[in-house]
């Protein structure tokens, strides 16, 4: 019907169109970002070549910085690299305490703190060993970037909209565990008011007593908080379920609790190696099972829809998979080159990266252009 | 639509029943006020709406409560959510999710509803209350109007043929109280909404209500159209106390009504004016601060404020929620953050700025009571707060005691704080901090929560404490009040003083700021009910 170059153009169009309306702004699903966040965790977790993690950290927060929203979450990921830092500092600090001194390259000697004859093995200070002081180093800096990787999928995702993510029958703890949370913040606030009215009354502020003149304000604040919130859940409809008969509901909780019982007898039998094979793998896939029919039996029961669920589109889903692909690629980086993944702290060497590691880093970095951007920043928000 | 059939709630044997004998009928679309002193069952009564009494709170309900069909009594109040949607005194306590959007979704979430109608509601909701620029906004960064606008929306996306309200205006200033009353006369109007609405400020509503529901106090509830049920309440709103003065039947309840019917009451007071409030002779200063700034993250609460007290003044501190009232308190007193200026406070023992006295002794400088007075009280018992504030300051055993009997005689010393009422803890409150013999008292937002009594119980509290010699500064919405207590006015907008003078001068100036009686009588300056009655009492002596 139309020669080639006429369709051309609409097919470009068409694409663009895509394009377009793939780059609306709007929110991820707070899964994908989990994901992907836990995919570096991982791929951090299989190296300590300080290049690699260094360069898993920027990409972290280079994702952050171009898709993390205007909430007050999104800002928490500074304080996971402060985190970071902490570890990183604390571990170099306990490897010079406790050092060992192991290692040729000596760079300072302190004082040995004598210990008595049964806290043999442990050493206080001494000298300390460039090779301490880098497996310190290289150790924190994985356990950090771990911890940063989370810290990004806290400021990408509204860990509570991951809680109404959950399955119906879960959704009374979901909710408990939303409630949970935002008791926290007001808690905080009544303390420090408290503490406020208390120097009011010439209060110090240290001792039993001050305890005591914070303490019981505050907690009976909260308990007038809770009461008022549940007196305003109940009327607002929380809870209401479909007329169950009880022989249903005892079928329901038998099978979620002993489903529940099998996952940990299982789970006993499975890290246990004396114990009879039938008590392994078997015994926790069947209560698996068992609980998890349980809870959707329960769950056929929880009468309630969701307003303006998230979604799980095409974007989710590579926004996840780059998370996998890069903990996949780490892997193999490492069966390939371990020596390069765990450089030697003794004798130092300098790190190198291998292409792998290299492109894992670069897939990990894609949902900063793939992801759609967030929704903006209203104006009163300025 | 409401139907109580004889019912009769009690929580406890030995306490006389909140409500007693209770029939009453409350017609569809109707706006129902309630009112009543504070503990006189405002509480349960709205709550017996929606079956919270008993279901939620125990006790035992005798009778039966109807809505629209469905008795309480099988019906618990989640049952009855798409029927009724209650709106509690504080909303933030009662939020359950934390952004405006999803906290709207929640009810009807629970409800099930299919998401297509939600995301509809949703979107007329936030019209209907003018609140659309707010949907993502965190529910804790709202200001209070803000706040209460979006939890009745909250029950409103339900649906529901009722809406009860407690106390829905009480911490709002002004204007934001104008808005959420606006908000609902619109959905009693529009909707046809029945409302149910208890109110201590009746001047806010009682224009708006077709009917009153007054409970006295002993069980009883008296209903009637508001004026009849209000010429026979022995307190009320200054517009009603004044048609009272004046003898006008029926009573006004808005002040158009009044001022239609004034011209009489004018041409009586003629060209009088009030008489001058007696200034103190000798105009000490005790306090004096220069250029106070107080600065929170973002953005500055105080900007550059100067505040002079004289001996026996009484100082009224105005301005809309957030307008740096709260902070320059504190900042004065000294406990709380203060980034600039000089406090200078001129007492006994010469002048000094409290915020460079270690606490207990900035306290004898300068008492502050807190918006929620509760917290400066954590033991068991009144006496045991009085001995506590007594060894606190030093001062001789039973100095507290004695001050509190002075403020409310004859509180049981034996009851806990938490069981007193809002005056009652106001007064208890007060009397620790005037242990330590301050001369100069800040309160800050005294009268949430009192009823016309205890209110003016409060003035003669406070004017007796300027009459001691003390300089008083008192930071309050409540203009009546203002009209009643206060020598000068300070007005705050954004942490900078935009008026400053005697009261007649700043509350005749606006209209935001008039009290119902100047409103009524402008352009002559009268600001209360007594200088008018005083007037006219003076005119027929002479003659």
């Amino acid at each position: 019907m139309t020669d080639a170059p006429a369709d051309r153009p609409a097919t470009l169009d068409r694409w663009s169109a895509r394009w377009s309306a793939w780059r609306l702004p709007r929110g991820l699903h707070p899964g994908a970002w989990w994901l992907w966040a836990l995919g570096l965790a991982t791929a951090a977790s299989h190296t300590t070549n300080p290049l690699g993690l260094t360069l898993l950290v920027a990409v972290a927060a280079l994702v952050v910085v171009r898709r993390r929203g205007h909430a007050p979450w999104a800002l928490a990921f500074r304080m996971y690299v402060w985190l970071g830092v902490v570890i990183v500092a604390m571990r170099v600090v306990f490897r010079i305490v406790f050092g060992g001194g192991q290692g040729g390259h000596v760079l300072v000697r302190l004082p040995e703190i004598p210990l008595p004859e049964w806290a043999t093995g442990i050493r206080l200070l001494g000298p300390v060993a460039a090779e301490q002081v880098l497996g310190g180093f290289y150790d924190g800096l994985r356990l950090a970037t771990m911890l940063i990787c989370l810290g990004a999928a806290n400021a990408l995702a509204n860990p509570k909209r991951l809680l109404k993510a959950v399955p119906g029958a879960l959704y009374a703890v979901g909710t408990a565990v939303v409630v949970a949370l935002s008791v926290a913040p007001q808690l905080v606030e009544s303390v420090l008011r408290v503490r406020r009215a208390r120097r009011l009354r010439g209060a110090s502020g240290r001792g039993t007593r001050a305890f005591r003149g914070v303490a019981l304000p505050v907690l009976a604040d909260a308990l007038d908080r809770s009461l008022a919130l549940a007196a305003a859940m109940d009327s607002r409809g929380y809870g209401r379920t479909e007329a169950v008969p009880a022989g249903q509901r005892a079928v329901t909780g038998t099978l979620v609790l002993g489903g529940l019982l099998g996952v940990c007898a299982g789970t006993y039998g499975l890290l246990d190696t004396v114990g009879p094979g039938y008590l392994g793998l078997p015994l926790l896939l069947a209560g698996l099972a068992t609980a998890v029919g349980g809870m959707l039996l329960a769950g056929r029961r929880v009468r309630r829809s969701r307003y303006r669920p998230d979604r799980w589109q095409l974007a989710e889903l590579l926004v996840a998979g780059c998370g996998v692909v890069t903990a996949g690629l780490m892997m193999l980086a490492g069966t390939a080159d371990p020596e390069l993944l765990y450089p030697p702290v003794s004798p130092p060497t300098w790190p190198e990266l291998t292409p792998l590691l290299l492109l894992a880093v670069a897939v990990a970095a894609v949902p900063a252009w793939l992801a759609p951007p967030p929704t903006p920043v209203p104006k009163d928000h300025i | 639509m409401i139907t109580f059939d004889r019912v009769t709630v009690r929580y406890t044997e030995d306490r006389p029943p909140p409500l007693r004998d209770v029939t009453l009928t409350v017609e569809e679309g109707e706006l129902c006020l309630v009112a009543g002193r504070t503990g006189a069952g405002k509480s349960t009564l709205l709550r017996a709406i929606n079956g919270l009494v008993p279901h939620f709170t125990g006790g035992t309900l005798y009778g039966s409560v109807t809505v629209d069909g469905r008795d309480t009594r099988r019906h618990p109040p989640r049952d009855l959510a798409d029927v009724v949607g209650v709106v509690g005194q504080d909303p933030l306590s009662g939020f359950v999710t934390d952004t405006v959007e999803e906290e709207l979704a929640y009810g009807m979430e629970q409800l099930s509803l299919p998401p297509a109608a939600m995301r509809k509601r949703v979107e007329e909701t936030l019209d209907l209350l003018g609140i659309a620029e707010l949907r993502d906004r965190p529910l804790r960064t709202l200001s209070g109007g803000q706040q209460q606008r979006v939890a009745i929306g909250a029950v409103l996306t339900s649906h529901p043929r009722v809406l009860v309200l407690d106390e829905p205006t009480s911490a709002l200033d002004p204007t934001a109280a104008e808005d959420v009353l606006a908000a609902v006369t619109r959905l009693v109007h529009d909707l046809g909404v029945t409302v149910v609405l208890a109110e201590h400020r009746l001047e806010r509503v009682m224009q708006y209500a077709d009917r009153l529901l007054y409970l006295p106090g002993d069980g009883r509830v008296v209903d009637g159209p508001p004026a009849v049920v209000l010429a026979g309440v022995e307190l009320a709103p200054p517009l009603v106390e004044l048609g009272r003065l004046a003898g006008w039947d029926p009573l006004p309840l808005s002040v158009r009504d009044a001022r239609r019917r004034a011209a009489e009451l004018r041409g009586r007071l003629g060209e009088g004016a009030p008489p001058a409030p007696a200034s103190a002779p000798e105009s000490t200063t005790v306090l004096s601060a220069r250029k106070i700034v107080v600065r929170y993250p973002g953005t500055v609460a105080v900007a550059g404020v100067d505040l002079d007290l004289q001996v026996g003044q009484v100082v009224a501190l105005m301005g809309r929620n957030g307008s740096g009232k709260s902070s320059l308190l504190w900042a004065v007193q000294g406990s709380g953050p203060r980034h600039g200026g000089a406090v200078t406070v001129t007492g006994a023992a010469g002048a000094v700025d409290p915020k460079s006295l270690p606490a207990h002794q900035a306290r004898r400088q300068v008492g502050l009571v807190p918006q929620t007075p509760g917290d400066l009280l954590y033991l068991e018992t009144v006496d045991g707060e009085c001995h506590q504030a007594d060894q606190e300051t030093g001062a001789a055993a039973g100095t507290c005691r004695a001050l509190l009997d002075q403020l409310t005689p004859g509180l049981p010393g034996d009851q806990h704080p938490r069981d007193l009422s809002e005056g009652q803890r106001l007064a208890l409150a007060l009397a620790v901090q005037l242990t330590a013999a301050p001369p100069v008292v800040l309160l800050d937002e005294p009268t949430r929560g009192l009823d016309y009594l205890a209110k003016r119980q409060f003035v003669a509290l406070v004017r007796g404490l300027a009459d001691s010699g003390r300089g008083v500064v008192v930071a309050t919405h409540d203009v009546e009040l203002v009209a009643a207590l206060a020598d000068r006015v300070i007005v705050l907008a954004d942490g900078e003083i935009v008026a400053d003078g005697s009261t007649a001068e700043v509350m005749l100036a606006s209209p935001a700021f008039a009290p119902q009686v100047a409103k009524v009588l402008a352009p002559a300056p009268w600001l209360t009910v007594d200088q008018v009655a005083a007037t006219l009492v003076a005119e027929r002596e002479p003659a």
